[in-house]
């Protein structure tokens, strides 16, 4: 017998279940994946921008507004400038063709290595319960780009933002139909208090999270 | 980890007289509770989530085998690779088997309580690898040398003049005395660690059986470091970790992080489903699952299976008058205060873990706090009743214990009994009217402290002379 036969005995016997599992036992499993019914949720009666808003900054992440894409790098050099950062860095292929250069940034489209000091990633979606933000990692959305650079930048277009987790998942579920290698949900700059429970921000990931939220 | 759960008094008396620990564990008390309950006012209906958190566990636990199935259907299906470990020490033995296949020299590893259950790192250095930890907490205890004293903050009793002299020696650096500039200088240590170690090792807080998807929950970034960068990337989880749907999960971290720690919500929550997929430029190109018994199945069959709902938040022991006096430590076991009371004896047999049941006054903080209401003190006192089933408490507990229910069932001699020890006690108390010694089997519980003297009649007599008066 496997190991892996062995623990699946034992916890059927803990269960007080013989044999194999019935079909009924299955049933009522598959059904909660078909359904997956939602839990109690807690009373969200707030307007989901200026909730969005709020959340991020109680999670300590910025929030600056755009009308459109092109005034994406405007905006970033704008933050830059204020919290005197340096110019360089990696972005989503997604933001390629934007005029980096023409705001005095010099943004290259490919995965983030380790000496990156800005990241500019968009998002799968927003979620304004919490002030996170959802990021698939994939081929155009590299995972490395909102956490190995000091400075995380995510461009948020407004008509992506929902109300819960849930909200984020049945999205997934309707665009995209399976999970990829690993989905982030990022809620401010890393932190630790291992330290004497005293909180400091910039742990091993991001020191800054900038929120740029395009349209409305 | 080596149990050293029956030096629990000797320890907890250590404890108890060392002012640094003391002053660490007030510090971490009021930082914690007030946290707590501050946020989950958050939650206009927090009691039905968490009743209902306790309906999504026992879902997970009477279901099990067939969410595990299904789990390793769909896991398997996105390119994970799934081990079953009967026992801690094929844990250890499957990764190292996985990091030789790999050629792996350098190992980043993100906090997992299985892997101190297991001993992992020992075993992993044993092997001749090289093995990192990577929360800053494990990170400065494993410099240490020490093992974990909290579950969330496993290096709260260390100060930060502690840390700062540890750092200096062993960064060999100008010794720093700020809180933030220490954790930067961790991070500027750790990071070239993280981009070029050959395998990452997590732990994982839940498996999602409709995605097979495993999850983390995490802070400092670390475990998003852990889980992309290296080439290899393996889990190790307990069977209880595994869950229904990702809808599940989401109620359950609106409990997690918030009795963890107070944060609404934690900075960084992960799901991992497969290694990197075609096109991908980051992430491992292997990921393993091992899913772990280790006792776990045993509790399942036993009275105290709600044990096995525990998502780890700590909060039972940041809540707990015992683990606030004493520190994690003289638990002598990976998982302290409450929970650790009863997971301990589970795991590592009740004989090896005599006092732990008993090191509770019952108060029932750590049930009204459990986030999935686990009945943390009903399971206490079945623990301490299959104690005194198996003869395993001291005979003279026992040999008091009988003559006390000899007495008990003869109301003359027990009336008697109490008239002469209240007498006794009245004459022995100080002008205070307190009781600084007691004689026999009760020295030991006035050695940490007073008992008020009995003071005019006894019960019995008030009784009588109540019963007499109204009968007249």
């Amino acid at each position: 017998m496997s190991a892996r036969e062995n623990i699946l005995r034992r916890i059927r016997d803990a269960n007080g279940r013989a044999g194999a599992a019935t079909e009924t036992e299955r049933r009522s499993v598959l059904e909660r994946f078909g359904s997956h019914p939602r839990r109690p949720l807690p009373a969200m009666d707030w307007e989901i921008g200026p909730h969005f808003r709020e959340r991020c900054l109680a999670m300590m992440s910025t929030v600056d507004e755009v009308a459109s894409v092109a005034d994406i790098p405007q905006a970033v050099a704008r933050y830059v400038k204020q919290k005197n950062l340096p110019v360089a860095g990696a972005c989503w292929p997604a933001f390629a063709d934007l005029d980096w250069k023409g705001a005095g940034l010099s943004i290259e489209a490919r995965p983030s290595h380790g000496d990156d000091k800005l990241g500019v990633t968009g998002v799968f979606c927003a979620i304004a319960e919490n002030g996170t933000l959802m990021l698939l990692s994939g081929e155009h959305t590299h995972a490395t780009t909102s956490l190995l650079p000091e400075n995380h930048i995510a461009v948020v277009p407004a008509s992506r933002i929902v109300r819960a987790m849930e909200d984020g998942w049945d999205l997934l579920r309707a665009e995209t139909g399976t999970l990829p290698r690993q989905v982030n949900f990022v809620s401010g700059p890393s932190r630790t208090a291992d330290i004497e429970m005293t909180l400091v921000i910039g742990a091993h990931g991001p020191f800054r999270v900038h929120v740029l939220i395009v349209g409305d | 980890m080596q149990i050293t759960s029956n030096d629990f008094k000797q320890a907890a008396s250590r404890k108890l007289a060392d002012p640094k620990v003391q002053k660490a564990l007030r510090n971490a008390k009021g930082k914690l509770v007030v946290a707590r309950a501050k946020v989950i006012l958050e939650l206009d209906n927090f009691e039905e989530i968490r009743e209902d958190a306790a309906r999504i566990r026992d879902f997970g636990l009477l279901n099990m085998d067939v969410l595990l199935e299904e789990w390793e259907k769909r896991a398997t299906a996105a390119g994970t690779i799934v081990h079953w470990a009967e026992t801690a020490k094929e844990v250890n033995d499957l990764v190292i088997e996985i990091a030789r296949q790999h050629q792996v020299r350098k190992i980043i590893k993100s906090k997992s309580m299985l892997g101190e259950e297991t001993n992992l790192n020992h075993a992993l250095e044993e092997a001749g690898l090289d093995v990192r930890e990577t929360d800053l907490g494990e990170y400065i205890i494993q410099q240490f040398g020490e093992t974990p004293s909290h579950i969330i903050a496993p290096a709260v009793h260390k100060s930060m003049d502690d840390i700062a002299d540890l750092f200096a020696e062993k960064h060999k650096r100008p010794r720093l005395d700020d809180i933030t500039a220490l954790t930067h200088e961790a991070r500027e240590i750790l990071r070239p660690h993280f981009l070029d170690a050959d395998m990452g090792i997590s732990g994982a807080n839940f498996l999602v059986a409709e995605t097979g998807s495993s999850m983390i929950v995490t802070n400092e970034g670390n475990g998003r470091m852990t889980t992309t960068m290296p080439r290899v990337h393996v889990a190790i989880t307990g069977v209880e970790k595994v869950v229904a749907t990702l809808e599940d999960v989401s109620s359950l971290l609106r409990l997690l992080t918030r009795s963890a720690t107070g944060q609404s919500i934690s900075n960084y929550l992960s799901f991992t489903t497969g290694p990197k997929r075609a096109g991908d430029k980051d992430g491992p190109g292997e990921f393993h699952v091992i899913i772990v018994d280790a006792g776990r199945t045993k509790i399942l069959a036993s009275e105290i299976r709600e044990a096995l709902r525990c998502i780890r938040c700590g909060a039972c022991m940041n809540h707990c008058p015992v683990y606030q006096n004493i520190g994690g430590h003289a638990y002598g076991w990976v998982y302290p205060g409450p929970i650790g009371s009863i997971l301990t004896p589970a795991y590592k047999g009740i004989e090896n873990a005599i006092d732990l049941p008993n090191a509770a006054t019952l108060c029932n903080q750590c049930g009204v706090v459990c986030p999935v209401k686990i009945p943390l003190p009903d399971l206490m006192r079945k623990l301490r009743e299959q104690q005194v089933e198996k003869n395993l408490r001291p005979w003279t507990e026992r040999a008091g214990l009988r003559v006390w229910a000899w007495m008990a069932a003869r109301p003359r001699v027990y009336g008697a009994f109490v008239r002469v020890a209240s007498r006794m006690g009245k004459l022995l108390g100080d002008r205070s009217g307190l009781l600084h010694r007691l004689p026999g089997a009760g020295a030991q519980w006035t050695s940490g402290r007073d008992l008020p003297a009995p003071k005019g009649k006894t019960f019995r007599e008030l009784y009588a002379r109540h019963r007499g008066g109204k009968s007249s």
